[in-house]
């Protein structure tokens, strides 16, 4: 009674009682911003598998290039399809309301994904495509159920098959995914796959927070300047206060 | 540093010197609210966090001013710019990390200096009015930091402002086209955004300024207060000579009062300050440089995503310098009773003053129901934040509801026993 009340109340917030949250615990996605080998495989999958839908629409190819240790000249020749001048946005040229009506919604874009969903969100979800007939594409979705865009990365991984197991959740029996396997079709192996969804998640990561390593680079100077001033600070203090005591 | 003695000064430095003190009260000013302003010698960690207000207020200043150079306030617009000032500024990110960290900062330094005031009584009489040009500073920083967080027109920002306003909502007959009035819109739009970005950058940090200067003028006039809360300013002719401290203070001070157990604020304070401000900077920067977000706290996830009037986020928080009071809210199944609730939260703490009757003021010398009563605050106010951050459950509305009436008897006890208190005696000058 008195809950319905609350939830009367606030009609204008979403119903605090729904906690959904993923389904499954995420996986750790082990990435290491410090690595431009993976960043650069990760930038590669990025154009290469995502870009055709999803944008970076706030970050530009110049400064990606430039950050993860890319010449700018082979950046261009080998990671812009489009065209676009090396300055510009990582953007597409999908109209939103065409994507709308081909995926349900448009695809959003991914420039910071990684601080919206968490880098180990990202990595759980590509690892979490799985056959499913009853959806458009064939594929569902284990951390993201209903998902609206297929496994682009099939190819990569081979076709990935679910095994539920029936579980109580709140007293309700649903059927969890457990496990996916792939019937090893994909051009990778397993590894490789794993690896290569941590250099997207890598990635997509750097993207989120272009400035991560500058930040910390100088946040050491700044801290090591500060614990000097707060002792010279201390010594000083000492030395006037020594008329007051 | 200006000279020593008024219209002492000689040389090159000291007959500039001369030439501003006899247009304007240049060095006159200095001694007598620095370098001959008597502050009690035994100030401790507590009387750090006024200063550091300061420091943060000054920092959200310089700062803010530098991001609406490339913020542009606009629906359209806002979010990308942020992103702009984050990417493609230079030092853009730090200026917003710094300007973030900031906002969440200042509410950490003011609810420390409030609580300094609760233990040791600063805002009993004569300093009344002191703590209530405080309650107002509270009260515009509150309206700063909510207006100002709506400003990077994230998800959060959106539909933060979309439920904070639609409390306005809960006043009966007035309440829709008030809520109205202040979104300019029928929904939170570009409107309110605009509204909000002129009194963000302009209007609320001209009051703060303003109010922070009163609460200066009024904190000199009276002096400070102290850990033991026994007055320095002694009635003239009952200090003996001996008595009294070596140092110079402005005639000011010392023609109406004998002072006793005071130190000039400068250097002594102006030195002990920079120590604070080194350590507070040490914190600070770690946060600004290492963790921004601060676990979600200080930058909220679901606020990297632009506004989105058809998507409501799965679970909608203020920032968590306010789910004490949004608990308080919450807690109470009725909207408009919440608000009332919530208002009345905090205007019991302006009423402090009034509402403690004792004579002794510092947690040292008062009764054992004191300080376990200011235990039970600081342990509900840790609470009602905890339950305002938290998706509501069965235990987060319980512990809310029980709190929010451990915080108002925190108000109605101290009203009951502050009248015939059993204190400690006070010591005739101030401890160590």
């Amino acid at each position: 009674m008195m809950k319905k009340l609350i939830i009367g109340l606030f009609a204008l917030l979403p119903t605090f009682a729904m906690a959904a949250g993923p389904s499954v615990p995420l996986l750790e996605s082990n990435h290491d911003l410090t690595d431009n080998a993976s960043l650069q495989r990760g930038a590669k999958l990025f154009m290469n598998y995502c870009l055709g839908c999803h944008q970076m629409q706030y970050q530009r190819y110049e400064r990606t290039f430039r950050d993860i240790g890319i010449p700018v000249e082979i950046g261009q020749e080998t990671l812009i399809f489009d065209g676009s001048k090396v300055g510009s946005h990582i953007n597409n040229a999908i109209k939103i309301e065409d994507a709308a009506t081909w995926f349900g919604a448009p695809p959003p874009d991914l420039t910071l994904v990684a601080r919206v969903r968490g880098a180990d969100w990202i990595y759980t979800y590509l690892k979490s495509f799985y056959v499913d007939e009853s959806r458009p594409f064939g594929v569902n979705n284990s951390v993201f159920p209903s998902v609206g865009m297929p496994h682009v990365l099939q190819e990569l991984q081979g076709v990935p098959t679910a095994r539920f197991e029936e579980v109580e959740e709140h007293g309700v029996k649903v059927q969890k995914v457990v496990e996916i396997t792939t019937d090893g079709s994909g051009e990778m192996s397993a590894d490789e796959y794993d690896q290569a969804v941590r250099d997207l998640t890598n990635f997509m990561a750097y993207v989120g927070e272009p400035t991560r390593l500058k930040s910390e680079a100088l946040g050491y100077k700044v801290l090591g300047f500060l614990v000097i001033l707060f002792i010279l600070a201390f010594f000083l203090k000492k030395e006037y206060w020594r008329d007051v005591h | 540093m200006a000279g020593k003695q008024d219209n002492a000064s000689t040389g090159v430095v000291g007959n500039v010197i001369n030439w501003i003190d006899d247009r304007i009260p240049m060095t006159r000013v200095w001694n007598m609210h620095i370098a001959q302003y008597p502050a009690p010698k035994n100030f401790n960690f507590w009387y750090l966090f006024g200063s550091l207000a300061i420091l943060v207020l000054v920092n959200q200043i310089l700062t803010g001013i530098w991001l609406t150079m490339s913020y542009v306030p606009s629906a359209e617009g806002a979010f990308a710019s942020i992103e702009y000032i984050m990417r493609d500024v230079e030092y853009g990110w730090l200026l917003r990390y710094m300007h973030s960290t900031g906002a969440s900062a200042f509410f950490v330094v003011v609810y420390l200096h409030m609580f300094r005031g609760m233990i040791y009584g600063s805002y009993q009489k004569p300093r009344e009015l002191l703590w209530l040009f405080g309650m107002l500073i509270f009260l515009a920083l509150m309206a700063e930091a909510f207006m100002g967080y709506l400003l990077p027109w994230g998800q959060m920002s959106f539909w933060g402002a979309q439920v904070i306003i639609s409390l306005f909502g809960a006043i009966p007959v007035i309440g829709d086209d008030l809520t109205q009035w202040i979104r300019g819109d029928y929904v939170i739009s570009g409107a309110t955004l605009n509204r909000f970005f002129a009194l963000h950058v302009i209007a609320l940090p001209l009051v703060l300024v303003i109010l922070v200067f009163l609460h200066i003028v009024a904190l000199h006039e009276v002096g400070s207060n102290n850990p033991d809360g026994v007055e320095i300013k002694r009635k003239k002719g009952s200090v003996a000579e001996e008595d009294k401290p070596k140092f110079q203070f402005h005639e000011y001070y010392t023609n109406k009062k004998d002072i006793v157990d005071a130190i000039p604020f400068h250097p002594y304070y102006t030195v002990k300050d920079v120590l604070g401000v080194a350590g507070f900077l040490i914190f600070f920067c770690w946060v600004v440089f290492f963790a921004p977000e601060m676990g979600g706290f200080f930058l909220e996830a679901p606020n990297f995503e632009a506004a989105n009037p058809l998507k409501t986020p799965e679970h909608i928080f203020p920032v968590w310098y306010f789910t004490p009071f949004y608990a308080i809210l919450r807690a109470i199944p009725d909207k408009l009773m919440g608000v009332i609730a919530m208002g009345a939260s905090i205007v019991l703490l302006a009423l402090l003053p009034w509402l403690d009757r004792g004579k002794v003021r510092s947690i040292r010398y008062r009764s054992k129901w004191h300080k376990l009563n200011i235990a039970q605050f600081v342990v509900t106010f840790i609470i009602l934040g905890w339950a305002g951050a938290t998706p509501q459950t069965d235990l987060s509305t319980v512990l809310s509801r029980i709190t929010t009436v451990t915080y108002f008897m925190f108000f109605v006890l101290l009203f009951v026993y502050s009248k015939n208190e059993q204190t400690k005696p006070l010591p005739e000058r101030l401890t160590k």
